[in-house]
């Protein structure tokens, strides 16, 4: 039995990948379609070159772009895959109206979901890859091979990006639940994370609140120790006392964490949602 | 009762159309809430960006303008290039062609409506904004200034009904178009840092879009000091400049809207849905 729930697990997130890949490319041809992918988060990046060119003395040799610069590179993530995952929800529900069917159908809404995430997650590893590459050859940001941490930056990697899918999925729950403001919850969410999370300035900055804030979402250990791995340190002063280590254990825990949070309340929100019929709501938003 | 008159026809048109935009608003509130608290959102990042590295603190203001002037394009995007297409997809657009109506009065009046709509958002960012980070100000001219920011808005929202004709052509790629014309544009329009820093070429080039010679005027009339090392144009010839595009933007969306009809009805797909 265990075994038939994993294969069906596993069924449902490759189908779900798949079907999440045609979704977000099928409706051009591959150039245009890759041309699409890198264009918004380079002219994003160059919005943050042009910002330090007019005023940071020394420019781009300022001793924080490269740290502004990973963090952003790996805010696309952010955007894309806790985006995406919870997005699938709606666009299911009230664009294809399918998410009545799914429920119907012999599969495990759960791996779905994360498989829906995993085709928003190569798209994104493609830009940020494009991004890194460009930030290096470009704008000559020091990441040589030799000096990156290649163990921290797959495990920080790893943790990070699972514990996203686990967010994506608690929002997902929220949109199951939500009638009309799914679409804008998801970004406000993605909005305050950028802003809090120190992904283009040092934490260190903001009011002490907001500090306050800032050191508790995993995402903040995640650019740490994405920036650590690739650059050889850290961009917040507040963080420095954490070992690199124990950055890694935390992103661990947190991981764990959600993945616990997310189950529990995804589940609860199915109840939910079965209670008062809003699987197949229609809310024509 | 005598038949209305074509120009009365047209303006009750733009009235009936602007109405749906106005009361809409006024019926989802929560609306208000989130298109002020993204954009609020992003311009506290970038301002925590220009504090981490020094910069003056004028820049905060150039970067709370910007943040406001989203709202404008933002609506340009999706409420005016990819209208046309939603509503060829839920059905309307076949009601606005056999309507005994101009099609420009109907884009007109989405302009006008957006118009209200955007304004009010852009109007909370500046405040809520101006208040948090306590941006000094100091306005050369206030008939300049209006007569900047009015420029912008009927040049890009002119832009706006050029594109609305094409956008229909593309089919389902306006939701990606206009996807794929936000960052760039915020890019290349200076919306986050003076567009001098482009280079004089690469700004003059991307002042096709009228918001980045708007905003270049703008923040000249209300950080001149700052601006005085970072302008691009003389605020007069941004006006200028400014006026031509609004009577070259709105001339050509009406060429291109009657050549965009008269395809679609020689070739039978103007109502196809799906495409």
């Amino acid at each position: 039995m265990t075994r038939q729930r994993a294969m069906e697990s596993i069924r449902s997130l490759k189908v779900a990948a798949w079907l999440g890949w045609q979704i977000e490319s099928n409706w051009t041809d591959p150039f245009l379609f890759v041309v699409y992918s890198i264009v918004k988060p380079i002219a994003g990046a160059l919005i943050l070159v042009l910002m330090y060119t007019v005023i940071a003395q020394g420019g781009l040799q300022h001793p924080l772009f490269p740290q502004i610069f990973v963090g952003n590179a790996f805010y696309i993530y952010v955007a894309m895959v806790f985006i995406g995952v919870s997005q699938a929800v709606v666009e299911d529900r009230e664009h294809y109206a399918m998410l009545k069917y799914l429920y119907v159908a012999p599969l495990n809404i759960y791996a779905y979901l994360l498989g829906r995430g995993g085709a928003q997650t190569i798209v994104a590893t493609v830009a940020v890859l494009i991004m890194l590459f460009f930030g290096i050859i470009v704008l000559g940001i020091p990441m040589l091979p030799a000096t990156i941490d290649w163990g921290m930056l797959f495990a920080a990697w790893l943790f990070g990006l699972t514990g996203l899918a686990f967010q994506g999925i608690l929002l997902g729950g929220i949109a199951l639940i939500t009638a009309r403001h799914s679409f804008l919850v998801g970004e406000a969410v993605a909005g305050a994370f950028y802003l809090l999370c120190g992904a283009v300035f040092p934490i260190d900055v903001l009011p002490r609140p907001l500090q306050i804030l800032a050191q508790a979402l995993p995402i903040t250990y995640w650019l740490e120790a994405l920036r650590r791995a690739l650059l050889g340190n850290g961009a917040s002063q507040l963080l420095s006392s954490l070992s690199s280590p124990v950055l890694l254990l935390a992103l661990a825990g947190s991981m764990i964490l959600l993945a616990v949070l997310s189950i529990g309340f995804y589940r609860w929100a199915e109840n939910l949602a079965r209670e008062k019929g809003l699987i197949d709501m229609q809310t024509m938003y | 009762m005598s038949p209305p008159t074509r120009w009365e026809m047209f303006w009750r048109t733009v009235i009936g159309r602007a109405y749906p935009r106005i009361i809409g608003a006024q019926r989802e509130r929560s609306w208000l809430f989130f298109e002020t608290l993204l954009p609020l959102l992003q311009v506290s990042a970038f301002v925590f960006i220009y504090r981490a590295i020094q910069a003056p603190p004028e820049f905060t203001g150039f970067v709370v303008l910007g943040g406001a002037m989203t709202a404008y394009w933002l609506n340009v995007l999706w409420s005016m290039a990819a209208q046309f297409y939603w509503e060829k997809e839920t059905g309307n657009l076949e009601l606005y062609i056999i309507a005994p109506t101009s099609l420009m009065a109907i884009l007109l009046g989405m302009a006008v409506g957006g118009i209200v709509f955007s304004t009010v958002r852009a109007a909370a960012v500046i405040t809520v904004g101006l208040l948090i980070f306590r941006v000094d100000i100091a306005i050369v001219s206030v008939p300049q200034l209006l007569g900047v920011f009015l420029l912008t808005l009927v040049a890009l929202y002119g832009l706006g009904m050029l594109f609305s004709s094409l956008f229909l052509l593309y089919g389902r790629q306006a939701w990606h178009l206009s996807e794929l014309l936000q960052e760039p544009v915020y890019l290349v329009s200076g919306f986050y840092f003076p567009v001098r820093a482009l280079g004089f070429v690469a700004a003059l080039g991307a002042s096709v879009i009228p918001i980045t010679m708007g905003l270049d005027a703008m923040r000249q009339l209300l950080f001149p000091t700052m601006m005085a090392q970072f302008h691009f144009l003389d605020v007069r010839i941004e006006l200028g400049v400014l006026a031509v595009l609004s009577v070259a933007f709105l001339w050509l969306a009406k060429r291109v809207l009657r050549y965009v009809e008269d395809l679609s009805r020689r070739e039978g797909r103007l109502t196809v849905r799906g495409q």
